[in-house]
């Protein structure tokens, strides 16, 4: 990863030093060595701090609604699984691609201190990744981890590719793994209608109502969330734990469905660790069932299987007869 | 019940004065018939409509009023439309008094007075003026400069033609922003209309009224020879609580609910500019 | 001092919950979070850092405050206020989160006091709980508290197969008293020595030697005007995640609710984060999230400690740190403003 991050940083700085772009899109150093934020780089300067490592697992595309709206061009490192999110935002006319130069960059999974944390490691201070293995130094000792065990939730199950580039840095592919993402959804398809109430009765009973899945999420790009419309009558802010108010976030997975590309960005960002990416697969899973396989984000245009209506398409009563 | 300050108590509206196409003057007392509580000069209440919502307001009448509360409101939000289209008899709820009062007592007493409004930025210096006049010896002379939008927009000119312009001692100005048909006074904005008048430095002055009638009216007066430390203004946040604990009226280390709103424009000055 | 076996806490837990509620750190759907005690509910002590911070046990995210019932043109406000009189334990709560309960008391008990946060506040012992295990996003040291005893009405230590207890006033004594019989006396030995060992940790943190020393009322128009914030806050996703995670976050909304049964009029958190938190009908004094950002470590670092006698709404609990979506946190901004100690 340090290779590729020295390519990044190479290829940053000739872009802003030729003028070519304003400012580059990328991360910055944190205060440990797991903490990376998303970053505007404007300067040769200011790139001193600048960091690509295994925790850079925010996805940059939403910023690119803003950074496309400034003055000159935005240059942005994009993983994999960003790429789709870019696409559905050019398609949705919120970036304007022109504005932007996309630099793909190679992801080879991004781990989730969280789970190193949740492994007993405490006062974490290195983490060295060596293919599998992931050697954890902390105050306490050492560890080492296995990689799969410790990767953020949306990277398990990804054998996502670049969908959009200006230019690449992929110096190794990942591998094409053989994995189901369904599996978790298909695990909860599998429960009963109490067993699965339950479920997300305890998970979305967690929820703080703090509004970091929807204001991460590249999907979620209203310019005014109805949610925060006190006109709207709904009490948004009360974190009652009846259902009713949980339905914010069945509602919020309707409104994306047909959108979301399964960028996982809404389950990384959750400080309850609300798996609330499986609400999205779901639709996302009976959507490729009922219409056809279609994967939101591979492509900046054409229609999406809620936006085209086609004959052959299921009626909601055939939709209740099959019980799905 | 148990009482808490952030529970309201209930207010019967028992007149309704329409100003201007867009401010109306409410007289509110308690269900006793009795004045809600008392109050002093510039200080505010939190009217509140039932399942719409509660909002801070100037209190318009003078403490010395011992019957009734009274509050000139512009229709802008949510609250205040609901307010607009009530009735008299109609009961709201009613909280207060908040804030920091003008120190009519402290400061203001033997002093030549000049007060400086836009609007409905009158509304909460006619709590003072009428104050300032109940108590007529006890100050120096008064100025009044009061500006709109246009003639119908001036609030309550009937108070201001027939009391305050017959006050000894006092001079009265008005202006608007454009000339109109009926209007013989003055034409112009608030900031340059008190540079012509020329008024005397020395006297202290109160600005209320739209930010940026402000920020130029204070340029004015600086240039003027005014001293910062003897121009008061109020401002106006968005208010929770009302009592320093909601955590939004803030202006740097300053609630404007419990610190204000009445501030010193060299108090400001030490503030960070964010109000 | 005494101490009770690991083993045998569920009995104490089921002692203390016997005369009074228990609010302890609790698993559930795999997080750990301050909830009310009851058999069979998995607790964890061990967890050295709750998702939500325990003041919600005074201070509930969301809460009724009143009714108000509405026929005609008469309005009747109604007291909906159902009075706890049952006594309540909060226990484990760890030392940074002991000293954010001071922070808040500051605020809701200062007049005019707030009695509903009042009325709780008075009914709960704390027992609290040290920490021997620090991580690196911990820095309550930087604000002078000693996470190896922390105070509270109990003091409790957990080591080996003991959890040790000491009670530090006549609340702590109480409370001892009505569970005497589930414990023994002991020495401090154990105690003591674990202290020393998390003091030697302690030094040894990343985040150690923050320097908190430009952060007073002097430097308040010079640190709310430094071109670093927007910076510091470009990243920010103006969410509610650091507000609502924090211990020492105390701004609230107010608002009505329609039933059919008449007008509830609630009280929850808020965000200064939020892009409406400040918005009014004419306007909005914040209207960028680098203002917003701003306004909240301003208000923990400056405005706040000007308003306490220099007292911190910051806490060091390092919740902020771990649970940023983007990563931005109070330390990256002490870091930059103020820099470390040498």
């Amino acid at each position: 990863m340090k290779e590729v991050e020295s390519k990044m940083l190479e290829r940053a700085k000739v872009l802003l030093e030729s003028g070519e772009v304003a400012r580059v899109i990328g991360w910055r150093k944190g205060a440990f060595c797991h903490d990376p934020e998303p970053a505007s780089f404007e300067s040769v300067d200011e790139l001193k701090d600048f960091v690509y490592d295994y925790f850079c697992g925010a996805n940059l595309s939403k910023y690119l609604i803003a950074e496309s709206k400034k003055e000159g061009k935005t240059a942005v490192f994009l993983k994999p699984c960003d790429t789709y999110s870019f696409n559905q935002l050019v398609k949705e006319h919120r970036i304007n691609r022109e504005k932007i130069h996309v630099i793909a960059v190679e992801c080879m999974a991004k781990l989730d201190i969280g789970k190193i944390k949740a492994k007993g490691l405490s006062a974490v201070t290195g983490v060295e990744v060596d293919g599998e293995q992931v050697k954890v130094q902390t105050l306490y000792g050492e560890a080492v981890l296995s990689k799969t065990e410790i990767v953020l939730a949306k990277c398990a199950t990804c054998n996502k590719t670049h969908q959009v580039k200006d230019e690449e840095i992929v110096l190794h592919e990942r591998p094409v793994r053989d994995v189901n993402r369904f599996a978790e959804v298909e695990a909860l398809e599998q429960m009963t209608a109490e067993e699965r109430f339950k479920f997300w009765r305890e998970q979305l009973s967690k929820c703080i109502r703090c509004n970091a899945c929807r204001n991460v999420c590249p999907a979620c790009s209203c310019i005014k969330c109805v949610f925060d419309n006190p006109q709207s009558g709904v009490a948004a802010k009360a974190n009652d734990d009846k259902f009713e108010e949980q339905l914010f976030h069945i509602i919020r997975a309707y409104h994306v469905a047909g959108r979301c590309t399964d960028c996982g960005e809404c389950s990384r960002v959750c400080p309850q660790g609300i798996p609330l990416h499986l609400l999205n697969r779901k639709f996302i899973k009976d959507i490729d069932e009922t219409y056809g396989e279609f994967q939101a984000g591979e492509s900046a245009e054409g229609k999406t299987p809620l936006t085209e209506y086609r004959e052959s398409d299921l009626e909601p009563k055939d939709v209740l007869k099959e019980g799905k | 019940m148990n009482f808490d300050a952030l529970i309201p108590k209930i207010g019967v509206i028992t007149d309704i004065r329409k100003d201007t196409h867009d401010v109306k003057t409410f007289r509110v007392v308690g269900t006793d018939g009795k004045k809600p509580f008392e109050h002093l000069p510039g200080q505010c209440a939190m009217l509140s409509v039932p399942g719409v919502g509660e909002a801070m307001f100037s209190i318009t009448s003078s403490p010395t009023n011992r019957e009734y509360m009274e509050f000139s409101i512009k229709k802008c939000g949510c609250v205040t439309d609901v307010l607009h289209s009530m009735e008299v008899g109609q009961q709201i709820a009613i909280r207060g008094p908040y804030g920091r009062n003008f120190p009519v007592e402290e400061e203001f007493k033997g002093k030549d007075l000049l007060f400086i409004a836009g609007g409905i930025g009158l509304a909460p210096l006619r709590s003072v003026i009428n104050y300032v006049r109940h108590y007529r010896a006890n100050y120096g002379k008064i100025v009044i400069v009061y500006g709109a939008r246009s003639k119908d927009d001036l609030v309550d000119i009937d108070e201001i033609k027939n009391e305050w312009m017959k006050e000894v001692n006092t001079e009265v100005y008005l202006t608007i922003d454009r000339a109109q048909e009926g209007w013989e006074g003055n034409v112009g904005f608030v900031p340059a209309y008190v540079k012509e008048i020329g008024v005397d430095p020395s006297m202290t002055a109160v600005l209320c009224g739209p930010p940026v009638m402000i920020k130029f009216t204070l340029q004015g007066l600086l240039e003027l020879g005014f001293e910062k430390s003897r121009v008061y203004t109020t401002l106006e946040l968005r208010m929770k609580c009302g009592v320093g604990k909601c955590g939004r009226c803030n202006v740097g280390d300053k609630f404007v609910c419990k610190d204000g709103p009445v501030f010193r424009m060299d108090e400001l000055d030490e503030l960070p500019d964010e109000y | 001092m005494y101490r009770i076996k690991k083993t045998d806490l569920n009995a104490l837990y089921a002692a203390i919950a016997k005369t009074s509620g228990l609010f302890i750190p609790i698993r559930r759907a795999d997080e750990v979070n301050f909830a009310v005690w009851g058999e069979g509910k998995e607790v964890s002590l061990e967890t050295l850092k709750t998702v939500k911070s325990p003041k919600n046990a005074f201070f509930p995210q969301t809460e009724n405050m009143m009714k108000f019932k509405t026929e005609g043109k008469s309005v009747e406000v109604v007291d909906i206020r159902t009075e706890d009189k049952r006594p309540f334990v909060v226990f484990g709560v760890k030392a940074c989160d002991v000293k954010a309960f001071e922070v808040l008391d500051r605020v809701f008990l200062a007049e005019p006091v707030d009695t509903f946060y009042q009325s709780r506040r008075n009914a709960i012992t704390v027992v609290s709980l040290a920490c021997s295990r620090p991580e690196e996003s911990c820095f309550c040291t930087a604000f002078g508290i000693d996470p190896t005893a922390p105070e509270g009405d109990v003091t409790t230590w957990l080591d080996g197969e003991y959890l040790y207890w000491r009670a530090n006033n006549q609340k702590g004594e109480a409370l001892t008293e009505k569970l005497a019989s589930l414990l023994e006396k002991c020495g401090e030995e154990a105690v003591e020595a674990q202290r020393s060992q998390t003091k030697e940790i302690l030094k040894r943190l990343p985040l150690a030697a923050l320097d908190l020393s430009r952060f007073k009322e002097e430097n308040l128009n010079e640190l709310f005007n430094d071109p670093r914030w927007a910076e510091l806050s470009e990243a920010c996703l103006g969410c509610g995640a650091c507000t609502f995670v924090c211990p020492t976050c105390q701004c609230f909304d107010i608002r009505d609710f329609k039933t059919n049964s008449g007008v509830i009029r609630y009280r929850c958190w808020d965000s200064c984060m939020y892009s409406d938190f400040t918005l009014m009908a004419h306007g909005n004094s914040r209207t960028t999230q680098m203002q917003r950002y701003r306004q909240r470590f301003m208000h923990k670092l400056v405005y706040y400690p000007a308003q306490n006698g220099g007292l911190y709404s910051c806490v060091g609990c390092g919740r902020c740190v771990n649970k940023c979506p983007q990563n931005l946190n109070i330390v990256k901004v002490i870091k930059t403003l103020g820099g470390e100690k040498s």
